[in-house]
């Protein structure tokens, strides 16, 4: 029997039996739907870390110092001390507060960056509009702030701010940039800040430690070298090992990868179990259908089927059968990640391996659990089929 | 064309034994037409079965062709029923899924024939048995006569030299049985062999010669008078 003969007999058998044949396809729509949409999400929340943490800028090493009893941190003067070693490019101390900013009469409560003219080569940041801070205004303790684009909506509306007063805890600073649009990170918003020279956060905070040093290392080759040698003078200063932690990006992508990648594994197996019983559905449903049909196989095996006529022919049913539910699982999983990423801040990734992976997956599975049904209904003795009712 | 020699066949079912068949001595030659004549349960459609290489003996010889039947494979022994062997039920046996014109396609399938050749050869088998005009038409929407006659196109389309019809006007009115004995009679005399069982002298008398059984013996042979 011919191929294309034999899915258009299976075609027209499902047919006859719309209702049982949706639902044990619906086993698979879901099996396969739950693989393409846990996947496409896991897959997104993934790619999105990554793009988020190698944005942070290249070789990129970040030293957080929490201190020790009374001292909190370390003085501007030490901190550049610090990074004055071999394999540091550049480095940018920064001190860090949530601060209250007004304008007019609207108001926003960013994170206020007190640092030095390289934060913005270091963070890989530039200004989209106006200037950074300067070493000048760090000599100068200008009362200038570069603000990031949450701020702009908050306080502007659409209206340019360069140039414009705002009131920084009450004092007032310049605008005269824009940070370059970032995106949200895992330390929150990168777009809802404000920088302005550290000299005068000190005055403005009144207070002189440094907590956080973001350093650029000269190459990714030496960043391992510099936290070492970062980590030995810490811990002769300290005594402590408790009081810093010094890591980089590599490590923070690495853990990420690592954390993510289990994940979608996890949803994958989660998703790939029900496609699993979709499959035992389709077996359990297959072997109904032969009992039902005993009848009928006798009669085709009386007119000259052969076993492999027969097997086929049920084969093909399951497997159809298993294909249209992958085809629907697939389209479902489309229309549902779409809704996703139109509705909300997720941006699943929709993968075509992923999908070709789930169709080809349940096209198995069909074909996997209907070879015990086909093989049962090929053997059966034409006789005692012809007497089978039905 | 059909040789038995002693052919006996024996059910067991949860251990009582039943003797459907003792000891079958029959040769049919080609294009005879043969009548299998006897009571219910008198083991008529168990010979039948294994003529139509449907089942073999538990013991005895078949000869079918001059081919030893039982030495043949499953594959072989589909071959044979597809090629040889015509076959008509009383329950006419037909697909209810399929039209008339797919449900005498089926034969033609199984041997391998591509679709325009395949349709055009079931359209004249139906034509021949004259229900040209209801091809599309499925099995609940024809008669009991109907039924039988497109069951008859199914058994013919292949071309096959034996015919074996079980009771084909059991469940069927007069007018209808008459007609499907007209189309055998018809067939027979085209060249065809048939072997038809029954348990109603006035249709045996309609065939050529007639043997009767009982208990899975037979008790009687005969030439119908003509
Ligand atoms: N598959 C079977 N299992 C057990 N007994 C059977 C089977 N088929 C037929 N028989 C028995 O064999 C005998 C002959 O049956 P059958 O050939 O159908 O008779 P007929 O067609 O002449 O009415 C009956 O007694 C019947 O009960
Ligand atoms: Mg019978």
């Amino acid at each position: 029997m011919k191929l294309t003969q034999a899915i258009r007999v299976a075609l027209a058998a499902i047919w006859s039996n719309k209702l049982r044949s949706f639902l044990t396809m619906l086993g698979v729509i879901i099996g396969v739907f739950a693989v393409v949409a846990l996947v496409s999400i896991g897959q997104g929340a993934t790619q999105a870390v990554t793009d988020q943490v190698q944005g942070m800028g290249s070789n990129l090493i970040t030293l957080n110092i929490t201190g020790r009893g009374p001292q909190r941190g370390i003085s501007f003067a030490d901190a550049t001390e610090l990074v004055q070693r071999e394999g540091i490019a550049a480095a940018a101390p920064v001190i860090s507060q949530r601060v209250t900013v007004k304008y007019r009469n609207k108001s926003t409560t960013p994170t206020l960056d007190g640092t030095t003219a390289t934060y913005g080569i270091v963070r890989n940041q530039v200004a989209q509009a106006g200037r950074y801070i300067s070493s000048l205004d760090l000599q100068y303790r200008q009362n200038v702030a570069v603000v990031g684009v949450s701020v702009v909506e908050d306080l502007f509306a659409g209206s340019d701010p360069l140039g414009q007063q705002i009131r920084i805890m009450g004092t007032p600073f310049t605008i005269v940039g824009v940070l370059e649009e970032k995106g949200s990170g895992m330390t929150g918003s990168n777009d809802n800040r404000i920088v302005i020279p550290i000299t005068t956060a000190q005055r403005l905070l009144k207070t002189a430690t440094v907590q956080t040093i973001y350093i650029q290392a000269d190459s990714a080759d030496v960043v391992d070298r510099v936290i070492t040698s970062l980590e030995a003078t810490l811990k002769m200063r300290f005594r402590d090992e408790n009081a810093y932690s010094v890591f980089n990006q590599a490590q923070i992508l690495d853990v990420m990868d690592q954390i993510s990648g289990t994940l979608t594994i996890m949803l994958g197996g989660i998703a790939g179990i029900s496609l699993l019983v979709g499959g035992i559905g389709i077996m359990n449903i297959m072997l109904v259908s032969v009992t039902e049909r005993t009848r009928e196989i006798g009669i085709c095996k009386a007119l000259g089927a052969k076993r492999r006529d027969i097997q086929l022919q049920f084969l093909i049913e399951s497997a159809v059968l298993s294909a249209i539910g992958g085809i629907g699982g697939m389209a479902l999983g489309y229309v549902v990640i779409d809704t996703i990423r139109r509705f909300t801040t997720l941006t699943p990734i929709f993968s075509l391996r992923v999908v070709a992976t789930a169709v080809l997956f349940s096209l198995f599975v069909g074909i996997f659990f209907g070879m015990y049904p086909a093989n049962k209904a090929s053997k059966l003795n034409p006789i005692d089929a012809l007497r089978g009712s039905g | 064309m059909i040789l038995t020699e002693n052919i006996s066949k024996l059910y067991k079912l949860e251990g009582v034994e039943v003797h459907a068949l003792r000891g079958i001595n029959m040769t049919v030659a080609k294009g005879d037409f043969l009548s299998v004549i006897g009571p219910s349960g008198s083991g008529k459609s168990t010979l039948m079965n294994i003529i139509g290489c449907l089942d073999t003996p538990t013991a005895g010889c078949y000869l079918l062709n001059g081919h030893e039947v039982s030495s043949l494979s499953d594959n072989r022994l589909a071959e044979i029923r597809n090629q040889l062997i015509g076959f008509v039920f009383q329950s006419f046996n037909l697909l209810p899924r399929l039209s008339a014109l797919e449900n005498v396609e089926l034969p033609l399938i199984y041997r391998g024939m591509g679709g325009r050749e395949r349709q055009e050869t079931a359209l004249s088998a139906l034509e021949n048995v004259g229900l040209g005009d209801r091809i599309g038409h499925r099995p609940t929407q024809l008669s009991g006569g109907q039924q039988q006659r497109v069951a008859i196109a199914r058994a013919l389309v292949g071309n096959p030299p034996l015919i074996l019809a079980d009771e084909p006007t059991g469940n069927l009115d007069s007018t209808s049985g008459k007609e499907v004995m007209t189309l055998l009679q018809k067939l027979h005399s085209e060249g065809k062999t048939i072997v038809l069982i029954t348990h109603d002298m006035d249709i045996a008398m309609q065939s050529q010669r007639y043997v009767r059984i009982h208990d899975g013996e037979i008790v009687e042979e005969k030439v119908v008078p003509s």
